[in-house]
């Protein structure tokens, strides 16, 4: 115990400090993020020889030799056209599957409810890994294995639970009363589902889509074990560019985060509209 | 023509009962009003006569159809919600076209009808916004075209006017009043708020706890209350009520004054706190708060220890630790059974 107590800081004082730890925390959390992806976008848009030089450039060169022989790489645009069938089967399965269990989970009380919802989540806790062998099994006896539909059903089930949460958050925001009202205006209750809470709902399905797509696109362990021939682009890259040049890895990185940053940038305003959809 | 008939409706959630067999029968182009505090089962009532809601037990009919398998599009009937429910995705003239779309109805009746209730609720200038861009009240004025558009047997409204500000409220009330009583539907009309119950009601049916206690008049709900629950329940303040002493032969002693009443074993004294003045000789009461209100002056005071409410005139000077004795108007005095709580005639 001092008998001298500090003076107390001024308000402005305090306010100046918390503005300055705001932005200081934006800035940390904007480089988080842009930093390896500048990092890696210099990388594979340098020439080759600039890619263990340093300094950095700011601005990349613009060479496209390493990108040009990525993409003339044997098998690279097979193992992308794979990446895009799997990940587009998986937005088709997940949201199929996962739209009307949330859509159920927001609407209706049932036996079990809260039970199923810890469920959902609980596929995500089980490691892959462990399932992986006999998954692998049982595919080959159905002959699942090698294709596209096969991997896609597994990704589908690493992006259901997403799929799932997302769309019942979305339900629950969208008021029973809006259905009702069109039910007593002339509609069943699946005419009042495609004429009021698609439209509504669509945006935040859409980005829980994208989600979908983005899930199974950056996906590689389980298209590692399943594939052999139609490997995506991430089994095919693990496999292929371990053994490759710096450069090479560094084209094959940027061709894999940009379809992902791309999607998300096209629907960001829906991903922020998933929360913010409510009555309006 | 819709006559609307519940004959022995009753639902339970789980363990709860939410009505008991509730019976009632509200007439062709009548305004009523159902009223009751949260959780009386005024909305549950109004929700299976919609059907939102299905019936444990009993049969609803609208007309001559019984309609309580029905899902709500086939019953006939448009309504308003509390939170209006109008489509944010919609403008307002669609809005308003959704159930006649649904009906199929050709494109310039659907225009016809949509710019007819527009206009009757003053909203023609908005029709090409959506609802986020409108306020409560434009809403809510949707909402009512919305349900006048479809030219239904029945409009069922679900507190509308609860979630607007005081002031709106009331002229949504008078408006309400003027465009329903022309369309000449019948009403049912759900809301906790008894000054909204007494102005627009053709008849209004108190209900409490599941039941319905009374289904009259406005002024009969008021005057002749068919039991305690609605006396202490309607008005502001509510009515009193004292314990009665039979003294024999109709005759009873209410704190000190003898008053006739009626011949039974036991009886509890009620009067409305308007129908008291002061007097020479009357119930003795010990002021406990004045308030002036303008017009009139409200005593809160005790009787007999009881608490005990009159509206005065403003005239008369009065303070706290007063005792001014109240004397009732004969001819409005009210009694009721202590046991059963019913109104003994």
């Amino acid at each position: 115990m001092s008998d001298v107590t500090p003076p107390a800081p001024r308000p402005e004082e305090v306010g100046r400090a918390g503005r300055f730890l705001f932005w200081a925390g934006i800035g940390l959390l904007v480089l988080w993020v842009l930093v390896p992806i500048w990092f890696l976008f210099v990388n594979a848009l340098s020439a080759p020889s600039e890619v263990t030089s340093f300094p950095k450039r700011l601005w990349p060169s613009f060479d496209m030799a390493s990108l040009q022989f990525f993409w003339n790489f044997q098998g690279v645009t097979r193992a992308l056209w794979n990446s895009v069938k799997v990940a587009v089967l998986t937005m088709i399965l997940s949201i199929g599957m996962g739209a009307p269990a949330g859509y159920a989970l927001s609407r209706f009380d049932f036996p079990g409810k809260e039970f199923f919802r810890v469920l959902v989540i609980m596929t995500r806790a089980f490691p892959l890994p462990l399932l992986a062998l006999p998954l692998a099994v049982m595919f080959i006896r159905t002959g699942l294995d090698d294709t596209v539909l096969g991997l896609a059903l597994v990704h589908a089930m690493l992006a259901l639970p997403f799929a799932v949460l997302i769309t019942y958050s979305l339900f629950s925001g969208i008021p029973v009363e809006l259905e009702e009202a069109a039910w007593t205006l002339g509609c069943t209750r699946f005419q009042a589902f495609v004429k009021v809470v698609l439209p509504l709902a669509l945006p935040g399905i859409a980005a829980s889509a994208v989600f979908a797509f983005v899930i199974s696109w950056n996906e590689v362990f389980a298209a590692a074990v399943l594939t052999i021939e139609n490997r995506t682009l991430t089994a095919f890259l693990l496999q292929s560019l371990n053994v490759s040049p710096l450069p090479l890895k560094f084209a094959g990185g940027a061709a894999l985060v940009l379809p992902a940053l791309i999607f998300i940038f096209a629907v960001r305003k829906y991903l922020f509209a998933m929360w913010g959809i409510a009555n309006r | 023509m819709a006559e609307i008939a519940i004959k022995g409706v009753a639902k339970q959630f789980g363990d709860f009962t939410a009505l008991h067999s509730v019976d009632l029968t509200i007439a062709d182009q009548e305004f009523m009003v159902l009223l009751g505090a949260s959780g009386c089962g005024k909305t549950t009532l109004l929700r299976i006569i919609a059907g939102l809601e299905t019936p444990s037990q009993g049969e609803v009919w609208i007309g001559d159809r019984r309609v309580d398998h029905l899902p709500p599009r086939e019953r006939g009937i448009a309504m308003v919600f509390q939170n209006y429910a109008v489509f944010p995705h919609l403008t307002v003239f669609e809005n308003i076209a959704f159930g006649l779309r649904m009906a199929k109805l050709p494109q310039a009746e659907v225009t016809r009808r949509v710019t007819r209730t527009a206009e009757l609720m003053h909203i023609e200038q908005l029709l090409k916004r959506y609802s986020g861009e409108l306020s409560g009240g434009q809403r809510q004025r949707v909402a009512v075209a919305r349900a006048l558009a479809m030219e239904p047997d029945v409009i069922l409204m679900d507190e509308p006017l609860s979630n607007l500000d005081a002031l709106l409220r009331l002229e949504m009330r008078a408006e309400l009043k003027g465009v329903l009583a022309e369309s000449k539907t019948t009403t049912i009309y759900v809301t906790h708020d008894q000054v909204e119950a007494m102005s627009l009601a053709d008849r209004i049916s108190v209900m409490n706890g599941g039941y319905i206690v009374q289904a009259d008049r406005p002024t009969q709900v008021y005057r002749n209350p068919a039991a305690r629950f609605v006396g202490s329940f309607i008005g502001n303040p509510p009515m009193n009520f004292l314990p009665a002493q039979g003294t024999g032969d109709g005759r009873w002693q209410v704190a000190g004054q003898v008053f006739d009443g009626p011949k039974v074993e036991a009886a509890e004294f009620a009067i409305r706190p308007e129908d008291l003045h002061p007097a020479e000789a009357g119930l003795d009461a010990e002021v406990r708060v004045v308030e002036p209100l303008g017009p009139h002056t409200l005593v809160t005071a005790e009787v007999a220890g009881q608490p005990f409410r009159a509206v005065l005139e403003s005239d008369r000077a009065i303070s706290p630790g007063d005792v001014i004795p109240l004397a009732p108007i004969p001819d409005r005095i009210r009694w009721f059974d202590p046991d059963t709580h019913k109104a003994i005639q």
